[in-house]
């Protein structure tokens, strides 16, 4: 379970995040929503240990992240996979190697094993033929699924997902966030995704927590969210005159 | 009048924050440098980016480096009636002071700008942030064997500078102005010793870490501090780097030869 109290951030002046309370529980697809550059990503990058909250606290079972060492650190993170809004595919390495490179560097298990956790995590994201390109040379859409094979690879208890279906077209955002909602089925992990992508997130998430203003206004099921009479989630929802389908649950 | 104090203080801090800042890298890249294990094959790897990939340059300035200072040497020693020094004249500037500087300022155009670019975008799009939260530490990966590669490179690089600008010396002093071959060599037999190769040598390792040390930091950090964002950050850092590294090369080499002198 990750339990995240009043975190607050601060830049140049700026309070970004203002107390923001949240409890993701094991398991559990929970989608963080809210406008652009409302820090949707600075929220992540603190719970991924990659930003410091200036108070606050972000547990996870237990251990607060902001008061650990390098190394206790670095346990917590060998429970992640991250899938990056730029996929953060090391772009001087093949498909084959960057999903391979965790499990080299980190694990150091042998050739043959990796070859096959490889090839499984390719298959899982609907990848073929791609383990000798470059990255340089896949579609937004390959890149995309390659980056969640990595994230995928070691089996990770916890997947966060920044905006990762930013700058594809309406096709291949489906085709994502149907892979997520079954890479998640299919794993078990825990899910969190970070996204502005209003209705389809509805139809991923178990749960939907709405950041405005720096702090979480609502959080519940998607057709709470849907439903919500709070000005702030409705503007947000409604925005685009969607029609967002009102039950609940992900499916 | 307060908005003038307020500027000058603001530019100050963000000064004193990159001066700190920088100064913990070069402790942190040191402290991994020594800390095993050690990527060796990207180490290897490194050395030949930064090393043979930059023997071209290197042969082309070193010999021509030799023969201008053979052309200009030669005009000035024969007003004192002393040619049979240019040898010497040549070699020890080539060995105590230009090869180091010249080589390093060189790898710092080709090598140290394609450093600060590559990891510059690394930072922007996410892969050094990549390498962190897949509970790796990117100084193993990116940092340390650039360091390393440096420090076998550079001191390799400055003597075949040396060597080269000698025999480019050779041409200009003995082929086209007629000094002897004999008298070219011997001379330079008699006026060197090791202690000019060591200063050599050791400029070398010093403006190795200059080099890697800037260039690194530059793009490790781009976007940190005033350095702006995306392709225009990396562009900065870029030029930063070479400019940065180019003068403190320079200032090091000034401080250096001063201390050994």
């Amino acid at each position: 379970m990750i339990i995240i109290t009043d975190v607050h951030k601060v830049f140049e002046g700026q309070e970004v995040l203002r107390g923001v309370n949240l409890t993701i529980h094991g398991g559990e697809l929970i989608a963080i929503i809210g406008k652009s550059g409302g820090g949707k990503s600075v929220l992540l990058k603190s719970i991924i240990g990659l930003q410091s909250p200036d108070t606050g606290s972000i547990s996870f079972d237990g251990l607060d992240i902001t008061r650990v060492n390098q190394q206790q650190l670095n346990k917590v993170r060998e429970r992640f996979g991250v899938l990056f809004q730029s996929g953060a595919l090391f772009d001087s390495f093949t498909v084959y190697d960057n999903i391979a490179f965790p499990l080299r560097e980190r694990y150091g298990l042998p050739e043959a094993e990796i070859k096959a956790r490889v090839y499984d995590a390719l298959g899982e994201v609907g990848l073929k033929d791609v383990d000798n390109k470059y990255p340089a040379e896949l579609s937004g859409g390959m890149k995309k699924r390659a980056a969640l094979a990595r994230a995928l690879v070691t089996r990770p208890e916890i997947v966060f997902f920044d905006e990762p279906t930013t700058g594809l077209d309406p096709v291949l955002k489906n085709s994502i966030h149907k892979l997520i909602k079954q890479c998640h089925q299919n794993i078990g992990f825990t899910g969190i995704i970070i996204s502005h992508e209003i209705p389809d997130i509805f139809y991923v998430a178990d749960r939907v927590a709405m950041l405005h203003d720096g702090v979480i206004v609502q959080d519940g099921t998607p057709s709470e969210i849907i439903n919500s009479q709070l000005p702030s989630v409705r503007a947000f929802v409604h925005a685009g005159n969607y029609e967002v389908a009102p039950s609940g649950g992900g499916e | 009048m307060t908005r003038i104090f307020k500027a000058i203080g603001s530019a100050f801090l963000a000064f004193v924050r990159d001066v700190g800042r920088m100064a913990l890298f070069l402790a942190d890249t040191v402290y991994y440098s020594v800390e095993p294990p050690l990527k060796w094959r990207l180490v290897i790897q490194q050395v030949w980016f930064l090393g043979y990939k930059s023997l071209t340059v290197i042969f082309m300035t070193g010999a021509f480096a030799g023969m201008v200072l053979a052309l200009q040497l030669f005009h000035t020693l024969r007003k004192f009636g002393a040619v049979s020094l240019l040898g010497p004249g040549i070699a020890l500037s080539l060995i105590r002071e230009l090869g180091p500087v010249l080589a390093a300022l060189m790898v710092t155009g080709r090598a140290g700008s394609a450093l600060t670019a590559e990891l510059g975008i690394m930072r922007i799009s996410e892969q050094i942030d990549c390498l962190y939260v897949m509970a790796l530490n990117p100084y193993k990966y990116v940092i340390v064997p650039n360091f390393i590669a440096a420090l076998i490179a550079f001191p390799l690089l400055t003597a075949i500078f040396d060597v080269v600008g000698i025999f480019g010396g050779y041409l200009v002093g003995v082929e086209l102005l007629g000094i002897g071959s004999g008298v070219y060599f011997d001379e330079m037999r008699n006026h060197m010793g090791m202690d000019d190769i060591m200063i050599g040598f050791y400029k070398s390792l010093v403006f190795a870490v200059i080099v890697t040390w800037v260039c690194c930091y530059k793009g490790f950090y781009v976007g940190y501090g005033n350095s702006g964002h995306g392709a225009r950050a990396v562009s900065k850092a870029t030029t930063d780097a070479v400019v940065q590294s180019s003068v403190l090369v320079l200032v090091w080499d000034y401080l250096l030869g001063s201390f050994f002198i």
